[in-house]
């Protein structure tokens, strides 16, 4: 299928986006493309209007502000990958993003677009929702910050309001001795998570745990923290016994069940790899495991 | 930039040559190089970025021509299967898909040629792992893919020329 008419419009500046959303009704921003343009191809959305930010190079940046990494919304998702500056500050990141569909699309898909997108199994959603992310929102002269728990409102909703556009992600690295895992099941490489978990930990001076964050995707209508988990592994020492009794905690929620995949199984799922994610990181923060 | 509700300017070089036209606002990259350039060689197949048949490098990079509207190809260097051959003598990535029958129905081959060049030029020995990788934004129903991996391999040894 073919778009629907649509009326195009590039913003050259940041002001002028900013302008642009306020002043048009029926507007979706146009970010790299990946997600809007299916959507748009197979008449999913309509708008009236686009507006085009590729031309907005202020939003394309990877930069350490005060120990806090910032990624404009138009940091492209090929640039993240082979960001050294991400490999050495938030290694999760690095290693969920190779998971992001495929080479031709990160060249052009976005962070900004992704999380604005919010699919329930994005990659780049979970890994926000898992360092507690901060969205930075503009519109006209006004700027405020979301974090990501109160940004992701619901099923690919986000707390965005009329005329606001998602300009920046910050996101705080863990200490530098942190471990971290990644898992995600997909039918093909490149498809969109069936399930999909990361966890970041760090280890005290005695080898127990004194800080773990668990996320999974794919599994409910929006990326989620596991609280009860985290908590019933603070103070522990991760031994495999531990590490699987909070594995097995993880699925205590209303679970997506699809076509892609029935709830029973994504539970399943949530279980193993959260397992595997949990002792990819108690190894790498340095447990004898 | 002359701009209507329907159309808008686009100055962009494909191939090596200048093109300036009015396009529909709404009209992708892909049907733009299609319909209105008559460069058939880009196809166009799912139409939401899953089957690779429609990637073009755009400024030396590859991406989905049905996920672009030709309105953002504007000022851009485009480079489309129609753009390899050099003087009417095949790339050599081409030679080695017809030497290895890389190919069978051909409709995704357009795609899969355009992501091995921009591999090729990047590293002049690629592994087979990285082919693979760059072969699963691609969907062929012929090949098994075994021929065109075979075909990459080949066409990255004729590339670096004789060993020394």
């Amino acid at each position: 299928m073919k778009l629907a008419p649509v009326i195009y419009h590039r913003a050259n500046a940041f002001d002028e986006a900013l302008h642009l959303l306020s002043d048009t009704p029926d507007a979706m921003v146009l970010a790299g493309g990946q997600s809007l343009m299916p959507m748009l191809n197979l008449r999913l959305a309509a708008p009236a209007h686009l507006i085009d930010i590729n031309r907005l190079a202020e939003l394309d940046h990877i930069r350490e502000e005060g120990g806090v990494i910032s990624m404009g919304a138009m940091t492209r998702q090929r640039t993240i990958e082979f960001s050294e500056l991400v490999a050495a500050k938030l290694p999760l990141l690095a290693l969920a993003i190779r998971h992001v569909g495929h080479r031709q699309t990160r060249n052009r898909g976005t962070l900004g677009g992704s999380l604005c997108n919010l699919d329930p199994a994005a990659e780049l959603a979970l890994v926000t929702c898992l360092y507690d992310g901060v969205m930075v929102v503009d519109k006209v002269g006004h700027s405020r910050c979301v974090t990501m728990s109160d940004f992701a409102i619901g099923f690919m909703s986000t707390a965005l309001a009329a005329g606001e556009l998602l300009s920046a992600v910050r996101l705080t690295p863990w200490p530098s001795n942190h471990g971290y895992g990644f898992h995600e099941f997909a039918r093909r490489k490149g498809d969109w998570a069936v399930v999909s978990v990361g966890v970041l930990m760090t280890l005290d001076a005695a080898g127990k745990i004194d800080r773990v964050a668990i996320a999974l995707g794919g599994i409910a209508s929006t990326p989620l923290r596991r609280p009860l988990a985290e908590a019933q592994l603070l103070g522990a020492t991760p031994k495999l016994d531990r590490l699987d009794a909070a594995a097995a905690m993880v699925d205590d929620i209303e679970v997506l069940d699809d076509a892609n995949a029935p709830a029973w199984y994504r539970r399943q799922l949530a279980r193993v790899l959260t397992r595997r994610a949990l002792v990819d990181a108690a190894r790498l923060a340095g447990a004898p495991l | 930039m002359s701009t209507s509700l329907s159309h808008i300017a686009v100055r962009v070089e494909i191939n090596g040559q200048l093109y300036d036209r009015e396009v529909e606002h709404r009209q992708t990259l892909a049907d733009f190089l299609r319909e209105n350039l008559s460069l058939t060689g880009t196809h166009v197949g799912c139409e939401q970025g899953v089957c690779g048949s429609c990637t073009v490098l755009v400024d030396g990079i590859s991406a989905r021509a049905c996920l672009m509207l030709a309105a953002q190809a504007d000022s851009a260097k485009i480079t489309t299967v129609e753009g390899l051959a050099c003087n009417g003598a095949l790339h050599p990535l081409q030679q080695a898909f017809w030497d290895k029958h890389g190919l069978q129905c051909g409709f995704c081959t357009p795609g899969i040629l355009i992501s091995l060049v921009e591999l090729l030029q990047a590293d002049a020995q690629p592994s087979e792992a990285q082919i693979r990788e760059v072969l699963s934004g691609h969907l062929c129903r012929c090949t098994g893919y075994q021929n065109i991996v075979a075909a990459a391999l080949e066409a990255a040894a004729q590339m670096r020329g004789p060993a020394p």
